[in-house]
């Protein structure tokens, strides 16, 4: 029933706007079919620009190429690449209801009423607006309006689903559903999709893969266990999640620092640095065979958990967890283990 | 409470003075036939109809100009633009007659138009003392208005509404047509009433041109001062005022309707 997913190619990817901005340094880049790829990264890093180039309302400066299934699509414009767009603003069109807004590209492509019918049908079920087909756009709410731009752009069966921070304007509740719906729709369709977000819990929950961004250029490409474990660099290790960095010297049997010493397994550089998750830290019931001493500065009760801070005598406080129930007072000593194979040298 | 000062006015300058125009109407040596004349007597009733002709023409030929000007010079910044719109709205500023004279300088006896033709060896063409020459100045002095009217709605048109309907397949021709013009539609409607309304009443450039011109402003200008019949202006005066109102009323209404419908 669906086409078969497509395979994006970019290479050689640059855009430089009138102004002289240049927003995207030339970018190479892999998208399988059929996977979900999220583009992750701080404001203005350029994702916005890179899914427009991919959706062909950018072109890219000259010696850039856009290939969907090794074919250079680079000169053709949106109209005839056959892609979905969901945009953040929804943008659907005012002066049509729900139903014709779903149908639109239908009409556009001039299938026969019948089809039409059964395929907005479809859609509407699909996203389960049945009850608001006949309603105009302004009287939905947010999340109602993003289940329409969703079920306009897929009514088309487009070859790929392009979607630019599609969940930014909901509140928080919403979009956890709603990112859960997405997820489990891409899934069962099996289309290739590329996701902009610059939340990393969005992007961890969705993408199959992603892509970090950093002033027009890609920090690392991974699957979200790669990107969160295995950051290739300082950037990307302190924009997603939370990131320890303890500093000190190498030694024979470890790793020594302020505070104590860490079990870190010999590196063969002699690191300088190491960084650690909270995750990654236990608190220390011997005080003997402890890694690490500090003082608690700070005690955040987060419900679930209590996110503390600890002074081990180093620049940055450590962030730890500890399960909710234990209560730490500022001032107090405390003992902390770090994981070995939580330890990461850059 | 608060609407009695709007009432006051509407009752001072619109339900009295139509009122008494309305009696003053019937009270001529036809009586109330006045009325009926308008639409019986061939002067009155050509004069009517080439009066709301050349109002209707001097609004779409105003909507499509400025429409399309509008838009583009809204969404291309090329050097001079602010330059070329400030031009294009001076007449903003101009008295009728001055319209009417600039219609003469490019369309009358000695005008620019017929030297050119007569240059190119056909005859001199005149027709500023016409229907033709009145309607270029109505355009002329219509378009500024509703030039800045429109620019500022296509400001307010979300370029990502355009971009939808491209990533559906909409060519150029079914954005404007889907997007562009529902979105415009209040600003075309509500700036075209304007026009076709200012286009009715003129006076200053059609008694600039005049000879030729039969349109109703004219028409009861010389039955008021010439024929001295007063009934008859005011017959005639109340019919102009009646099917201007009417025409701003059925435009607000549609403007209305429309802006419910796209919210
Ligand atoms: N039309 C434009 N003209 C000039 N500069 C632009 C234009 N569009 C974007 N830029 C600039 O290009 C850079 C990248 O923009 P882009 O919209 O791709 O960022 P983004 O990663 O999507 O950011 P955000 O998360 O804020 O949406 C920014 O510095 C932006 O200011
Ligand atoms: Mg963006």
């Amino acid at each position: 029933m669906n086409p078969v997913p497509l395979a994006i190619r970019l290479e050689g990817c640059a855009r430089t706007f009138a102004d002289g901005t240049r927003a995207l340094e030339p970018l190479d880049l892999d998208i399988r079919a059929g996977e979900t790829l999220v583009l992750l990264g701080p404001s203005g890093c350029g994702k916005t620009t890179t899914l427009r180039l991919i959706a062909g309302l950018e072109r890219p400066d000259a010696g850039g190429r856009v290939l969907f299934d090794g074919e250079d699509v680079t000169a053709r414009g949106i109209e005839a690449r056959h892609v979905g767009m969901v945009f953040q603003s929804y943008a659907l069109f005012p002066n049509m209801t729900v139903a014709e807004n779903i149908g639109y590209g239908l009409r556009i492509r001039k299938l026969p009423i019948r089809e039409q019918r059964a395929r907005v049908g479809e859609m509407l079920a699909m996203m389960r607006l049945e009850a608001l087909a006949d309603r105009a756009v302004d009287q939905l709410s947010g999340g109602q309006r993003q289940r329409v731009a969703l079920a306009r752009a897929l009514a088309v069966r487009p070859r790929a689903l392009l979607l630019d921070e599609p969940l930014t304007a909901l509140d928080a509740q919403l979009r956890d559903t709603l990112r859960m719906e997405i997820n489990l729709l891409l899934r069962g369709l099996g289309i290739t999709a590329i996701y902009v977000t610059h939340d990393q819990a969005e992007a961890m929950a969705l993408g199959d893969r992603i892509v970090v961004m950093a002033h027009g250029r890609v920090a690392q490409v991974g699957t979200p266990r790669d990107i969160y474990h295995r950051p290739a660099s300082a950037f990307v290790a302190d924009f997603i999640g939370t990131m320890n960095r303890v500093r000190g010297s190498e030694t024979a049997d470890g790793f020594a620092c302020a505070g104590g010493r860490l079990r870190l397994p010999p590196t063969g550089r002699g690191a300088a640095a190491v960084m650690f998750r909270p995750e990654d830290v236990r608190i220390a019931a011997d005080d003997e065979t402890a890694d690490l001493a500090g003082t608690v500065t700070a005690s955040f009760y987060l419900g679930d958990r209590t996110r503390l801070f600890v002074d081990i005598g180093d620049e940055c406080p450590l962030t730890v967890e500890s399960s909710a129930r234990c209560t730490f007072r500022p001032g107090q000593a405390i003992r902390l283990n770090v994981q070995p194979d939580g330890l990461l040298v850059l | 409470m608060f609407l009695l000062p709007a009432a006051i006015f509407f009752i001072a300058f619109f339900i009295l003075p139509m009122g008494r125009l309305f009696i003053v109407g019937g009270s001529g040596s036809r009586g109330w036939s006045a009325y009926a004349a308008i639409l019986t007597d061939a002067v009155y009733f050509n004069a009517l109809l080439a009066t709301l002709g050349v109002a209707a023409a001097t609004t779409v030929t105003t909507l499509l100009v400025s429409g399309v000007a509008g838009v583009f010079l809204q969404r291309h910044p090329f050097p001079g633009n602010r330059l070329l719109v400030s031009l294009l709205t001076l007449p903003l500023a101009f008295p009728g007659v001055v319209i009417g004279f600039m219609v003469i300088m490019l369309a009358g006896r000695q005008g620019l138009i017929g030297t050119l033709t007569q240059a190119l060896g056909g005859d001199r063409l005149v027709f500023a003392y016409s229907l033709a020459g009145l309607f270029m100045g109505y355009v002329y002095f219509s378009i500024p208005r509703t030039l800045l009217t429109i620019m500022a709605a296509a400001e307010k048109l979300d370029p990502r509404l355009e971009e939808a309907a491209r990533s559906l397949g909409a060519s150029t021709w079914r954005v404007v047509r889907d997007v562009i013009l529902p979105g415009l539609k209040p600003a075309l409607i509500s700036s075209g009433a304007i026009c076709f309304a200012t286009a009715v009443g003129a006076f200053g450039t059609a008694f600039t041109l005049a000879t030729r011109i039969d349109v109703l402003p004219m028409v009861i200008y010389t039955e008021f001062t010439l024929s001295a019949n007063i009934a008859m202006a005011a017959a005639l005066s109340f019919v102009l005022g009646a099917v201007t109102w009417l025409v701003l009323a059925l435009a607000r209404s549609a403007a209305g309707s429309t802006v419910a419908a796209a919210g």
